[in-house]
């Protein structure tokens, strides 16, 4: 097996997407702009943890929104009780507790909100809150053999019913308006323009982390399990392979991929709501991985990019339209071009490049295609 | 019950099957049904559509559950097993429509199977080094792809799929094989090859194979078991169930 080739390209892929997001942004934009920008990767790392998730294992879920908000939870309780101590909350009747809490009459800080005054901890929650709900989900689910559209059924109703709980414990959680006015982040000010060009990086270099570990995944024999329990189940479960513990295993990844993005988005945008939990946006976190193309990790990320600055220039102009429009690109996508960007780019762009690149005449060595491209002409 | 092997229960059989019963809604698809497999043996099950030999493949695999009876392999009991766990004690199964991932070349199919690096780190730390390489090449000579490895499993002919499953199941190791119709759709010449492969099989494994085809049945069987209407009809040599009356009544009596 010629796997070098394949490497190689991945690797030249990753390589253009880390210079476009830790030079090219940084170098063009203001920091307005690169603030939005990191915004925009966040959800990156929902479409990452689909990509493998739902691309290559099959595994729909509507409901990524969960972990990416219990992620960015996890980080607002902390950031929320750092910015409530007792000095700069003497306004209050009980001083010392986030304002929502006061406004709704809680005179007490709840004991599940006490450990996140550790920053270690609550730096680990943000990981292993969304991991060990996504694994109880899991467990319940792909141990009954339940998969498909009942799996994605499952998992919206799940994000709704969240969302639900959190609108209406209002004194727990800060209700509809989410957790806001989020000053520090262990002393230091994340509402400056140095911090915010500082979380970019820190964002970009953890995308980056996220799609070297993606492809570790998907070049390992996991990776080739992946596709082919996507394809014939069966014959995996009869080759001797707890399917369960695969799918559990790869829907706890993706889950932690998208808590990560959720933490992030808590720290550079400054707040942390219901709106980023629900159903809409856990199916637009889809829509950006098929965009993107459902099989390609480095697609995602343009995916979660050209869709959120589409989002946010049309729905500037046409705020009530850009519900309808999204739902148009995601048909447009499903039907003409099912492999999104990336297979567009495999297609169209790549046998171009190879025309001009190759000058001795073309050798097509079907035998060293990357799979990837065996997937598409399956498909 | 007509049973030929009825007082050897004890003797050291690699599978034994007793009693078993499942019943779908109250429909028995397969009914108190026994027999019992040597090592080295290859078994035939015949018999009309719809007599519960695919169901039992089903059941002794673990995809089925049984309502009642034993299926016991070596001395491990299968019916308490699941899927996974009934393929590492041996049991490999091929499934009547050719089952393999299309998407993937025919060497990823071999090495997907390969019985090593089974859980989930295990895949994740799993290294394709000279040993699943030779073993994944000495396999594909066996079952006639030495020169498609690189290829994609989707564009492989209909009998070069149903021999590709044979080979991801002889990969496994395991020491029963059980072949759903693994002629069937072939052409002349690859039912011959397939004869052959199957008698090379035999030389290390025991082999359960349902079949319609009577001409290649009794090139390869040591024993045939008729069933009939989730019973055991009549069982022997293929010989003696073809001249056996009660089999000759089931199959040309209406």
């Amino acid at each position: 097996m010629n796997t070098t080739l394949y490497t190689r390209r991945e690797w030249i892929a990753l390589a253009i997407v880390a210079a476009l997001i830790l030079i090219v942004f940084p170098v063009t934009m203001d920091v307005f702009r690169l603030n939005l920008v990191g915004k925009y990767l966040t959800y990156a790392f929902v479409a990452v943890g689909l990509v493998l998730c739902w691309g290559h294992g099959g595994i729909l879920s509507l409901g990524q929104g969960i972990f990416f908000g219990l992620g960015g939870y996890c980080m607002a309780m902390f950031l929320k009780l750092e910015a409530s101590s007792p000095e700069n909350t003497a306004i209050q009747s009980t001083p010392g507790i986030p304002d929502f809490m006061d406004w709704n009459q809680v005179t007490e800080l709840p004991f599940w909100w006490v450990p996140f005054k550790s920053f270690p901890f609550a730096a680990a929650a943000v990981i292993l809150v969304p991991v060990v709900f996504a694994y109880v989900i899991g467990a319940a689910m792909f141990k009954r053999r339940v998969g498909g559209v009942y799996f994605a059924i499952i998992t919206q109703a799940i994000a709704a019913i969240l969302t639900i709980l959190i609108i209406g414990q209002q004194g727990y959680t800060g209700g509809v308006n989410g957790i806001t006015d989020l000053r520090t982040l262990l002393g230091w000010d994340i509402r400056t323009d140095s911090a915010k060009f500082i979380l970019y990086f820190v964002n970009a270099v953890l995308l980056i982390a996220v799609l070297v570990l993606g492809q570790m995944v998907r070049m390992s024999k996991f990776g080739r399990l992946l596709i082919a329990m996507r394809d014939k189940e069966d014959r995996v479960r009869f080759s001797g392979y707890s399917v369960a513990d695969f799918k559990i295993f790869i829907f706890c990844l993706a889950a932690a991929f998208s808590a990560i993005g959720g933490a992030m988005f808590t720290l550079q945008v400054g707040f942390m709501s219901p709106s980023f939990v629900g159903i809409v946006p856990s199916i637009e976190m889809v829509i950006f991985a098929a965009v993107g193309g459902r099989l390609s990790l480095f697609g995602a990320v343009y995916g979660a990019l050209i869709v959120n600055w589409a989002k946010t220039s049309f729905s500037e102009t046409f705020p009530e339209l850009w519900l309808f429009a999204m739902g148009g690109l995601f048909i447009a996508v499903v039907m003409a071009f099912p492999n999104g960007l990336a297979g567009l780019y495999r297609s169209h762009v790549e046998p171009f490049l190879a025309k001009l690149t190759r000058k001795s005449p073309p050798s097509p060595a079907p035998d060293t295609a990357p799979v990837e491209a065996v997937k598409l002409a399956a498909e | 019950m007509q049973q030929t092997n009825p007082a050897s229960t004890s003797k050291d059989f690699l599978l034994s099957v007793e009693g078993l019963t499942v019943s779908f809604d109250g429909f028995k698809a397969v009914n108190d049904l026994s027999f019992y497999v040597d090592e080295n043996e290859i078994r035939v099950i015949i018999g009309p559509n719809g007599a519960g030999k695919t169901t039992v493949l089903d059941l002794i695999c673990g995809r089925t559950k049984a309502t009642a009876g034993s299926i016991r392999f070596r001395d491990k009991e299968l019916t308490r097993m699941r899927e996974h766990e009934i393929v590492h004690a041996g049991v490999g199964r091929k499934f009547q429509n050719p089952s393999i991932y299309e998407d993937l070349t025919v060497f990823e199919n071999l090495e997907l199977s390969f019985p090593r690096g089974r859980g989930v780190f295990g895949a994740l730390a799993f290294k394709r080094d000279a040993e699943v390489v030779s073993r994944v090449e000495e396999i594909a000579e066996m079952i006639f792809l030495k020169n498609q490895l690189k290829t994609e499993a989707a564009i492989l002919s209909h009998g070069q799929k149903q021999w590709l499953e044979i080979g991801m199941l002889l990969i496994q190791s395991p020491e029963l094989l059980m072949l759903d119709e693994p002629v069937a759709g072939m052409s002349v010449s690859e039912r011959v090859k397939t004869a052959e492969l199957l008698h090379r099989i035999i030389q290390d494994h025991s082999v359960i194979v349902i079949e319609h085809d009577m001409k290649f049945v009794q090139d390869i069987a040591h024993r045939v078991t008729v069933m009939h209407q989730g019973k055991v009809l009549s069982e022997g040599s293929m010989d003696h169930v073809q001249h056996d009356p009660k089999v000759i009544e089931v199959y040309l009596g209406h």
